[in-house]
């Protein structure tokens, strides 16, 4: 029988109220396990709402230590992390927004060699990684493994998300083929990014996983949000699978994951 | 939180079954039913029995 705590009961009270979501919506998401890649810009705010959600298996996977110019826009990390791991300093503000969840760090960056192992198991993955070659590798990983996904991307003062069901959906790759060049587009650190952007992006992906695993609603799935803070402009593009998709397509060429970066490097020799 | 403890007893128990919620008088005894209804259960009765209401909501 479905029960919960006082205590779980009142934390989660304004989403069992939630007639989309309610007890059992409540129950899916203790239940369910969500990774969250990069815990920089999108994750942080990602993350803690997941938390702050009941999310009951938080995955987050980061190699870097927390430095003070990440402070602007990662909410999750504090001044007293600089040096930190950003897995460390994340999993201790997710206990501590709801001691109910357990984080599964992972320090690492995710390549074609590990990510499999990584994304195993989980119900939804958040892309929350800051460079084309780890998206490309993100949306395979996840198509192959059929686990659903939030893209995101942030940049200035603009942001643009997707939700990808595998093989039902359009995928990353349906849409923009391969990476740019590389250096054609800036990055944030080179480039900028207004702090508020990336809650922004990262919230909408932790309300998408949210939705997807409680069925509420309908995800981002065959469309494309963007929106430009400046004017705050939103914008939601219709997408359709691309019937001849590298990856998702039912003759697909790429079959193994690989790294981007290597073969744009290999391109250009 | 009334709402919210009668959500989750109306989770435990059988489509077509009943509960019976006792209210004091005030805010709860017109939005349980109100948001009951709304959430597509019914409202079988509300009756005065000494100092509480019975709302009888079936599932």
């Amino acid at each position: 029988m479905i029960d919960f705590t006082q205590s779980q009961l009142e934390r989660y009270s304004r989403h069992i109220l939630l007639n989309s979501v309610g007890v059992e919506g409540q129950l899916k998401l203790m239940n369910s396990r969500v990774l969250i890649i990069g815990a920089g810009g999108l994750g942080a705010p990602a993350a803690m709402y997941c938390a702050a959600a009941g999310i009951g298996t938080i995955g987050i996977v980061d190699a870097d230590a927390v430095e003070v110019s990440n402070l602007q826009r990662q909410i999750i990390h504090f001044t007293e992390d600089i040096g930190s791991l950003k897995v460390t300093s994340a999993r201790e503000k997710i206990e501590a927004i709801n001691p109910d969840v357990t984080v599964e760090p992972v320090r690492a960056f995710v390549k074609a060699s590990n990510i499999e192992g990584i994304i195993d198991g989980y119900d939804f993955v958040i892309d929350g990684t800051d460079n084309f070659a780890t998206k490309f590798l993100i949306n395979d990983a996840c198509v192959m493994k059929r686990i659903p996904y939030s893209h995101g991307g942030i940049l200035r003062f603009n942001g643009q998300t997707m939700t990808v069901l595998p093989k039902e959906s359009a995928c990353y790759r349906c849409v923009f083929h391969k990476p740019p060049p590389e250096n054609m587009i800036p990055t944030c650190s080179e480039a900028g990014v207004l702090g508020a952007v990336a809650g922004m992006l990262g919230t909408i992906q932790a309300a998408e996983a949210l939705k997807y695993i409680t069925g509420a609603g309908e995800v981002l799935a065959d469309a494309l949000l963007t929106f430009d803070a400046l004017p705050m402009n939103f914008r939601k593009v219709k997408l359709q699978k691309n019937p001849k998709c590298a990856v998702c397509s039912e003759h697909p060429v790429i079959t193994e994951l690989i790294d981007e970066q290597q073969i744009v490097c290999d391109l250009k020799k | 939180m009334t709402m919210v403890k009668v959500k989750l007893k109306l989770s435990q128990i059988e489509e077509g079954d009943t509960l019976d919620v006792l209210l004091a008088e005030g805010e709860p005894l017109e939005s349980v039913p109100r948001t009951a209804k709304e959430q597509g259960h019914r409202v079988e009765d509300i009756r005065k029995e000494g100092e509480y209401y019975h709302v009888i909501i079936r599932k």
